[in-house]
């Protein structure tokens, strides 16, 4: 296995080819949690059996990410990265469960939690050790269906579920300071009786730290709200609401891969 | 049929340790025997039915047969895309249990009445849609059915006593269960309403008519030769249901007729609309929008004559 950072590396790499191969959008918000998706698919969930862990990409618009890193560990073929948002494909901007690796189609925002926290349910009822990993966008969490799965998990002190928000202040149409707020957002959720604390989202070490943290014995679930940028890894996209739709021209294209390429 | 329906779940869950009861704070005097026999697999979500379906797909996602249950628009409505993206676009066996169909919380108010859940429901392919007419018919439909593949809606209603005469708890699973024989006209009814179809025909038989009773216990998915073949032999179907006339059981007969190009008449006896917020009773709400015995009767009898 390549280092975390590496592997990071690839992904963006695989983000803008596949991005510009199809000239689709949600570009920036697949960039924003490549970190994320390269300590939790490089070095968490290697942790475990494969059946005593779960992912759940509930923010699911930034799928690509995903299909990049199952492409990279051999889950997948990477001529299917090729066949992403072609036609007559499993592999759209959101993604479906019959995809190898995919363990929940999702795409409709504020549904993920909830499931994750039904499969960590199924694991005390069935005395099983499994770890549940749900990734969320922060604008996720303006759906009220997330607070009623946190209030849930909470209550039930489902301590094998765990919560990682990608706060990158960024949701479709605008900033979440502008649109709807979710800070104080540690607070809140540990008001909902989780262990909630935030990391770096695009340092590695830290983020290997707030991992290791979470899977700690604990009797609460945990939430790690990891501090992103929107577009992380291409100067141009940073914190560029656009980016979460647009597609690529070729002059993008080619400066995004010099930049993902001479961060080596 | 509440109480035997969760009766007979308890002890299948006693030989079956994949079955899991989760409630959103509803069923007072109907769960707690099988909250007390397997404290560990029945969960309260609280008032919160959209995690109730959240939940409850995790849980079918890992091998578990998850009942979830509550108020028919609750359970139904608030819920729908978490039924769509959960359960049927992943085709897992979770258990919608739907309480009080039509009328029967007429006390409650018209937030309570579930009158559009089958008609929701049937827009979902691979939703599995079982409307039990009385308590024996619904735990043989539970026995019959839990364990199939994918999601399944049970509509069930509230009286725990009253039987269907003629029924004895005959599940047909699809295939129309002939309640009265009879040649004039077909009165064709689902869940705990055809009690009313069933004496409508009486009293309409007084009149010198000879309706045939039938029952559909399952709306999804529909046995369509069946029910044809029964529909032809009638140059008039009255179609009973506790729901708005559409979508429903009438709206169903309606696209067997069209497509199966019969040549029967088809009547649809369902609430059209709730004119007003005034409440009630179920027996008195079914008088007021013409779903009693007695007004089905009448509302045949002008068509007919």
């Amino acid at each position: 296995m390549d280092s975390t950072l590496d592997f990071a590396r690839k992904l963006r790499r695989l983000i803008i080819e596949h991005s510009r191969l199809a000239n689709v959008g949600h570009i920036a918000s697949g960039l924003s949690i490549v970190d994320l998706v390269a300590v939790i698919f490089g070095q968490v969930l290697p942790q475990f059996p494969e059946d005593e862990a779960s992912f759940v990409l509930s923010k699911g618009h930034a799928a690509l990410a995903i299909y990049a890193a199952l492409a990279e560990l051999g889950k997948i073929d990477h001529k299917d990265l090729a066949k992403y948002c072609q036609d007559d494909t499993l592999y759209g901007t959101h993604p479906d469960y019959r995809i190898p690796g995919i363990e929940l189609s999702t795409g409709s925002l504020g549904m993920g939690l909830g499931a994750g926290a039904g499969i960590a349910c199924a694991a005390h009822i069935r005395r099983k050790a499994k770890r549940v990993y749900v990734l969320l966008s922060d604008g996720e969490c303006d759906e009220g269906s997330v607070w009623e799965t946190a209030m849930f998990a909470g209550h039930h002190h489902l301590s094998n579920l765990v919560a990682v928000i990608d706060y990158n202040h960024q949701q479709a149409m605008g900033s979440t300071e502008q649109v709807l707020n979710i800070d104080p957002i540690c607070e809140r959720w540990m008001s909902f009786g989780w262990q909630a604390f935030s990391a770096d989202g695009h340092n590695h070490a830290e983020l290997q730290r707030a991992f290791a943290r979470a899977n700690e014995p604990s009797d609460r679930p945990c939430v790690i709200v990891a501090n992103t940028i929107a577009g992380y890894g291409v100067s141009f996209m940073e914190r560029q609401v656009k980016w979460h739709y647009l597609p690529m021209s070729d002059l993008d294209y080619t400066r995004a891969l010099a930049e993902i390429d001479g961060s080596r | 049929m509440r109480r035997a329906f969760l009766s007979a779940l308890t002890s299948l869950a006693e030989s079956d340790a994949r079955i899991v009861f989760l409630t959103a704070d509803l069923g007072f005097t109907v769960v707690e025997n099988f909250q007390a026999k397997f404290p560990d697999r029945f969960i309260n979500t609280g008032v919160s039915e959209q995690n109730l379906l959240a939940v409850s797909t995790g849980l079918a996602k890992e091998g578990l047969i998850p009942f979830v249950y509550s108020i028919i628009p609750f359970v139904t409505l608030r819920p729908f895309e978490f039924i769509r993206n959960g359960p049927v676009l992943h085709q897992l066996p979770v258990r919608i249990i739907g309480s009080g169909s039509g009328f029967e919380y007429g006390h409650d108010g018209l937030t309570h009445y579930g009158l559009e859940d089958i008609g929701v429901l049937r827009t979902q392919p691979g939703m599995r849609i079982v409307v039990p007419a009385d308590h024996e018919q619904a735990q043989n439909a539970l026995n019959a059915t839990y364990q199939l593949p994918g999601p399944i809606y049970y509509r069930l209603g509230k009286n725990e006593t009253a039987t269907i005469a003629g029924l004895n708890g005959r599940f047909g699973n699809g295939t129309p269960v002939s309640l009265v024989e009879g040649a004039d006209i077909l009165l064709l009814a689902c869940g705990a309403i055809t009690g009313e179809a069933v004496k409508a025909s009486g009293l309409l038989g007084l009149q010198g008519l000879r309706p045939a009773v039938a029952l559909v216990d399952t709306l999804q998915p529909l046995d369509r030769q069946s029910i044809a073949a029964l529909v032809s032999k009638y140059r008039m179907v009255a179609t009973v249901e506790a729901h708005y006339i559409s979508g429903g059981l009438g709206s169903a007969i309606a696209e067997i007729i069209a497509e199966e190009k019969l040549d029967s008449r088809l009547m649809r006896i369902g609430v059209d609309r709730l004119w007003d917020g005034v409440t009630g009773s179920e027996s008195f709400l079914l008088s007021r929008y013409g779903l009693s015995a007695e007004k089905i009767a009448e509302r045949i009898l002008k068509v007919v004559s």
